[in-house]
């Protein structure tokens, strides 16, 4: 367990976000952990060098909203968590629409387990093959 | 009557030394809008945790970068160390700061030669590529290799600097530091460098805050913020204080860096002097459990390592946020208002490394 981590539900996520920014906190990262049914999705923030954590539970295939209305820097890694663990992220300042870090025909969630190898490459030959 | 235009800068550019585009939303000359476009050298290097042995891991962390790569591995074992609450032993932590500091010195020479050389001022690019040979040459007296060193490792680092190797250190140094009064020169006096860089690509310092930036560019708008502060390896005990400047452009952002230098060569100068005798390594005994945050200075600025451990030989989770991922959001501000032949000087000031950022 990480120290000073507040756990939060999905729901009050951009209530508790607000609340951080009078306070003078600077974003750090985001950092998103595969545990099964469910994302562990975790917020740093920083001040004076001490982190502080939001942490939540989020059922796969449900949507988190973008805090990047709040912290404009989060849109990056918020597109990247998209990316590569398929998180339905809403709201975001700059959606790149899954093609943040990977591209066309790409595997899918590649972060994501159980992940499936060489999706990208079957889609791909199937596009080949259509041709 | 003025016209607006996309340009698509990269990612293959010849000021850009890795691949990144940026879509400039362009007004005639003017830059109203920047969107960055990476991708290009994602290798997953995350994903790999979960095959490879804890211990491996540190060499795979050296290759996120090929210029700050020893920080990499130092910021990744530092964290195992505090999961596995392993005692490192002194002359260890000495040596991570020497070859951390060398590093450092060798990325921000090999970042002024590329600043240099956006403006095309070649003359100053070769001066600084050449003075980043002698330290080079010290990596790989000392370590074997001339980038990627493999020395640091969970518990301590692997190789030793014995007395006569850290004389010669010391000698070289002394050389650098007279090549770098030239360099120093050069920076704070020469017409063009000053006339391509004062007042481009201005940001405050509440700017820098609420976009998260971080290293020479938050240190150049006065915020003094470095993580080396905390003390981390034998910081503590060699009376570091971060480098700061105020302007905010890139001048200030190169003025830190080229002050970094000589601190740098200071901090490894102390750190020889004080090193103490001793073992460089303690045994690691069992596999890590838990999770954990190690946090560490880069040449560009924070590094941040999310590690979870379940036990087993392999990680569960790693996650790095580089700096120049933190740096990217206020990349975005201060190219709005720029004219196009201004965007490489300003995006090589936040010393790119795009490596790094897509890992």
């Amino acid at each position: 367990m990480l120290p000073n981590t507040k756990e939060i539900v999905v729901e009050n996520l951009l209530a508790e976000v607000g609340a951080i920014v009078p306070q003078g906190y600077r974003f750090v990262t985001m950092t998103c952990v595969d545990v099964g049914e469910q994302f562990d999705i975790i917020y740093h923030f920083d001040k004076n060098y001490n982190l502080y954590n939001l942490r939540l539970k989020l059922a796969k295939g449900g949507s988190l909203p973008s805090i990047s209305p709040i912290f404009f820097a989060a849109l990056l890694v918020e597109n990247e968590i998209k990316d590569l663990f398929g998180v339905n992220v809403t709201g975001l300042a700059i959606d790149y629409e899954g093609r943040f870090l990977l591209s066309e025909g790409a595997p899918v969630a590649p972060q994501s387990k159980p992940c499936t190898p060489g999706v990208g490459m079957q889609v791909q030959q199937k596009k080949l093959e259509g041709n | 009557m003025s016209r607006k235009s996309i340009v698509p800068f990269g990612p293959q550019h010849p000021v850009f030394p890795e691949p990144l585009q940026l879509r400039l939303v362009m007004e005639d000359e003017k830059v109203i809008e920047a969107l960055p476009a990476i991708g290009y050298v994602h290798r997953g290097l995350e994903k790999l945790v979960e095959k490879k042995d804890f211990l491996q891991i540190a060499f795979l962390v050296e290759r996120i970068c090929g210029i700050c790569s020893f920080i990499h591995a130092q910021t990744y074992c530092q964290g195992i160390e505090d999961l596995m609450k392993i005692d490192v032993p002194p002359r260890a932590k000495y040596l991570r700061v020497i070859w951390g500091e060398v590093h450092r010195i060798h990325s921000h020479l090999l970042w002024l030669g590329l600043l240099a050389d956006s403006f095309g001022f070649e003359n100053y690019f070769m001066q600084a590529w050449r003075t980043r040979e002698a330290i080079l040459d010290i990596m790989e007296r000392t370590a074997g290799g001339r980038v990627m060193l493999g020395t640091c490792c969970v518990g301590g680092v692997r190789k030793d600097i014995n007395e006569q190797m850290l004389g010669e250190v010391l000698r070289t140094l002394d050389k650098v530091q007279k090549d770098l009064d030239n360099i120093i020169v050069g920076v704070t006096k020469d017409y063009s460098v000053r006339q391509r860089t004062v007042g481009v690509g201005k940001v405050t310092a509440e700017q820098a805050q609420t976009l998260g930036a971080v290293g020479p560019v938050a240190k150049a708008t006065g915020i003094a913020r470095d993580h080396r502060t905390t003390g981390y390896a034998a910081y503590g005990e060699l009376g570091f204080e971060p480098i700061t400047e105020t302007a905010g452009d890139c001048y200030a952002r190169t003025i830190v860096r080229v002050r970094e230098l000589s601190q740098s060569i200071d901090l490894v100068r102390k750190a020889i002097k004080n090193i103490p005798s001793g073992p460089i390594f303690t045994a690691v005994k069992g596999n890590p459990e838990g999770e954990t945050i190690s946090r560490a200075e880069q040449p560009r600025g924070e590094v941040f390592y999310y590690i979870k451990a379940n036990g087993t030989k392999n990680l569960e989770r790693l996650r790095v946020r580089t700096p120049t991922f933190a740096n990217i959001p206020i990349l975005l501000m201060m190219l709005p208002g720029c004219d196009l032949s201004d965007v490489p000087v300003i995006t090589l000031s936040i010393d790119p490394c795009i490596s790094c950022t897509e890992r």
